[in-house]
């Protein structure tokens, strides 16, 4: 990245951004050296540049995107860009790893699977846009895509960020909160679109289960296995501990919660 | 010119939420509409300082009490449009300072969420 002479947010104020692609808010939290400068505005135009990108090409609401004229049979992955090949064998490791809980070719009301990989997509779209934002020195960042999150501590010995858990039965409310230095956060559940996760291998909504948060590494994984999670239902905890995740938090449709790993992790639930 | 009224339209959507919240539960029931920028009423504590050249003014809403705390807007209104909102108080309680983290929440939720209230206190 190239140096500025631009006033610098070394008080480590945040700055924030906020921008609607894919239908859903992609914000971003950035502090440090670049949290005000021109290095630091181009790295989040690309990231957003980026995302348009992946929706051009992975929307399915979109009747002329690629995926949905993949799925028509009117291209072959060899003609589409390559991000199309990468998310699919993405997909398909996914639901390997899954035992077919997690697919993203999903049923349809008349018998059919429709090609959707938006349960991939998302969260891998949002971890490699945040690379541009990682390549910025000495600088902080949380990059939020729709309350799926990347977040970034520079230097190690700076305050985490601090991740609240939005509560799945009142979202008005936070369940726990987390400190987080560098790592992702997912979380999923229908506490903001109604019921929209179903079995693939069913077709039904998972039952037992109100929302799942997994912490990981990087959240291509942590979105699919939240997904995962979830879909597994009143199994969500027990499938989760056969995954190589850093942590996560069930919380069940009767409010009780299980935290993974048992021993309690470092939080404080308000 | 767009983003800036998209970003005004928002700012105003989620004061109207901040303000709108607790309003019907608040006891002090200070919540100040920013409705308020354009006629100013009894419950905003406005100060128009006027200038009849430019025609700017601003209007200083009074205190309300929402659910995550104290929250005053300053707006100022240029030719009765509303060029800009100013954020006096927010909250600063233990949740302000947390990135949200929350299951897939759409653009059109995104105004009623928790990360929407914090980007637009943080700007």
């Amino acid at each position: 990245m190239s140096s500025t002479v631009l006033p610098r947010r070394a008080d480590g104020r945040i700055e924030r951004r906020v921008e609607h692609v894919m239908g859903m808010p992609i914000s971003l939290a950035l502090r440090g050296r670049h949290a005000a400068t021109v290095a630091g505005d181009e790295a989040w135009q690309a990231v957003i540049t980026q995302l348009r990108r992946v929706d051009e090409i992975f929307s399915t609401y979109r009747t002329d995107s690629i995926v949905n004229r993949l799925d028509r049979g009117e291209l072959s992955v060899e003609e589409c860009p390559p991000e199309v090949a990468e998310v699919l064998a993405l997909g398909d490791e996914a639901e390997r790893i899954s035992g077919g809980a997690f697919s993203i070719k999903l049923p349809t009301d008349d018998g059919r699977r429709r090609l959707d990989p938006s349960g991939v997509g998302k969260g891998w779209a949002t971890q490699r846009a945040s690379q541009t934002l990682a390549a910025l020195d000495d600088t902080d960042f949380c990059l939020s895509a729709g309350g799926d999150m990347v977040c970034h501590t520079a230097d190690p010995s700076r305050t985490a960020w601090r991740i609240g858990i939005e509560h799945p039965l009142d979202p008005h409310t936070l369940i726990a909160v987390l400190p987080i230095r560098s790592g992702a956060v997912a979380t999923s559940g229908t506490a903001h679109r109604g019921a929209h996760l179903v079995d693939p291998r069913t077709g039904r909504e998972p039952k037992g289960v109100a929302s799942v948060t997994v912490i990981a590494s990087s959240l291509t994984w942590a979105d699919i296995d939240a997904t995962t999670a979830y879909v597994h239902g009143r199994d969500a905890a027990k499938w989760l501990q056969t995954r190589p995740i850093r942590s996560a938090l069930v919380v069940w449709a009767d409010g009780t919660t299980t935290r993974l790993p048992q021993d309690p992790i470092s939080s404080d639930i308000d | 010119m767009r983003r800036i009224v998209i970003w005004l339209a928002s700012t105003i959507t989620i004061l109207v939420l901040l303000f709108g919240y607790h309003t019907s539960t608040n006891r002090t029931s200070s919540a100040a509409a920013p409705s308020s920028a354009s006629s100013p009423t009894s419950t905003a504590a406005s100060n128009p300082t006027a200038s009849p050249s430019t025609k700017i003014t601003t209007y200083q809403g009074s205190v309300a009490q929402t659910r995550w705390g104290p929250v005053q807007v300053q707006i100022t209104v240029r030719s009765g449009k509303i060029t800009k909102v100013l954020i006096l108080q927010q909250p600063n309680g233990n949740r302000r300072d947390a990135e949200i983290n929350c299951a897939t929440v759409t653009s059109e939720g995104y105004l009623q969420s928790l990360q929407a209230a914090l980007d637009e206190a943080g700007r």
